[in-house]
């Protein structure tokens, strides 16, 4: 069997070798390698790790996503309070620069790791993973990720979380699911923020924002709620309750979550 | 913006597979990008060239193909091409969609030079 006639070619090998497989030759010394996999594979592969991390501890992660000021340090500031009692609960704050977010949440007595990415956009999975060095997640129950404000980047960053929340404040516009498709169909839970500024807030309309996270074919829940007067913070807990339960149950059977946008995209890439 | 880090990421990637393989360099590098991705094309074009520059892929081709968004409906079975922010269904209208295609990043295939390159005597 020779390289030169094609008589080492059978029915076996021929996918290897046919124009686009795995071991085509394209000319002399060149060769053509499939590859198939994610862009972000190295960061994937640290996302995996980091997930396994908070199963083996019994941790739910969650990571929150919105532009700047749409109210993530101040829901959390929030949550830690109505939450105290119930779980224990740890805080990775992404920003630019400074502490400011970190020192908010260290105020109520919960742990806090501050990264700060210089001039990076988003968190990525190693950054998320270095953090995790810091908290003993044995002691922990919930560890919240706010993510850079930002509402294009972190989106294609899977950081080992089980759930992705995307905030969206009465501030902003009713359309932003439209303008932002990519973020807002990333989204495992939509929470429309800063619902006390509706009454005076008139062009911003709760349902125009949920009937454009529909047509991104997303059907995650939707709470509207206000960090301030506490209205819809309840619902809020609530879901936090369900999910901590349903991750507890999933570690019972050795299961894991991922985001539900991730989690498709990766099946489909891996077989298609 | 993010896109000199997703660049930075597929060069591990691809320095992994090329020396695996025993490549001497990589000639070509395509990817396929899908709108729901997140990563702009042409940002992925200008950031290539900057975060290859020292590695085995310094002088690749990077070729990028485009693909389209498309949509199968739940309800109704119509597999349709949609838009960004509209992912409902061509057909029936309704928004209980799977995606077929279009939030792709994936790094297809590499060209690589198995042989070593002649050194260039200056």
């Amino acid at each position: 069997m020779c390289d030169t006639c094609g008589c080492n070619i059978t029915h076996a090998n021929q996918h290897l070798v046919k124009p686009g497989g795995k071991l085509s030759r394209v000319e002399d010394g060149r060769e053509a390698v499939t590859v198939l996999k994610n862009l972000l594979s190295e960061n994937d592969h640290i996302a995996g790790h980091n997930r396994e991390h908070f199963d083996r501890h019994g941790v739910l992660a969650i990571n929150l996503m919105s532009s700047p000021g749409s109210g993530k340090t101040a829901l959390l500031e929030a949550s830690v309070k109505l939450l105290a009692d119930k779980f224990r609960i740890a805080v990775i704050e992404g920003d630019l620069e400074t502490e400011n977010d970190a020192d908010r949440i260290r105020a109520h007595g919960v742990p806090a790791i501050q990264i700060s990415t210089g001039s990076a956009c988003h968190l990525d999975a190693h950054m998320v993973h270095d953090a995790l060095h810091e908290l003993s997640l044995d002691d922990l129950d919930i560890v919240f990720i706010e993510n850079v404000g930002n509402l294009v980047c972190p989106a294609s960053f899977d950081l080992g979380q089980h759930h992705n929340i995307t905030l969206l404040s009465s501030t902003e516009g009713d359309d932003k699911p439209a303008k932002y498709p990519v973020m807002f169909r990333a989204a495992d839970l939509m929470l429309l923020t800063k619902a006390d500024l509706l009454a005076v807030l008139d062009d911003f309309d709760p349902a125009k924002a949920e009937t454009c996270l529909r047509n991104l074919a997303n059907t995650a829940p939707v709470i509207t709620l206000s960090s301030k007067t506490g209205e819809g913070l309840e619902d809020w807990v609530n879901w936090l309750e369900q999910e901590v339960s349903a991750q507890r149950d999933r570690i019972k059977t050795g299961e894991t979550r991922r985001p539900a946008i991730q989690a498709d995209g990766v099946e489909l890439h891996a077989h298609g | 913006m993010h896109e000199f880090a997703v660049c930075q990421d597929m060069l591990t990637q691809i320095e992994s597979i090329a020396a695996e393989e025993q490549a001497a360099a990589v000639d070509m590098v395509t990817v396929r990008i899908g709108p729901l991705s997140g990563i702009e094309p042409h940002l992925l074009q200008q950031a290539f060239p900057l975060a290859a520059a020292g590695t085995v892929a310094e002088n690749a081709e990077l070729i990028i193909e485009a693909l389209p968004i498309r949509v199968k409906c739940q309800i109704c079975d119509a597999e349709t091409e949609a838009k960004a922010n509209r992912l409902i269904c061509g057909e029936c209208g309704d928004y209980h969609t799977q995606l077929l295609s279009g939030d792709e990043m994936l790094l297809a295939s590499l060209e690589l030079v198995k042989e070593p390159q002649e050194a260039i005597h200056v």
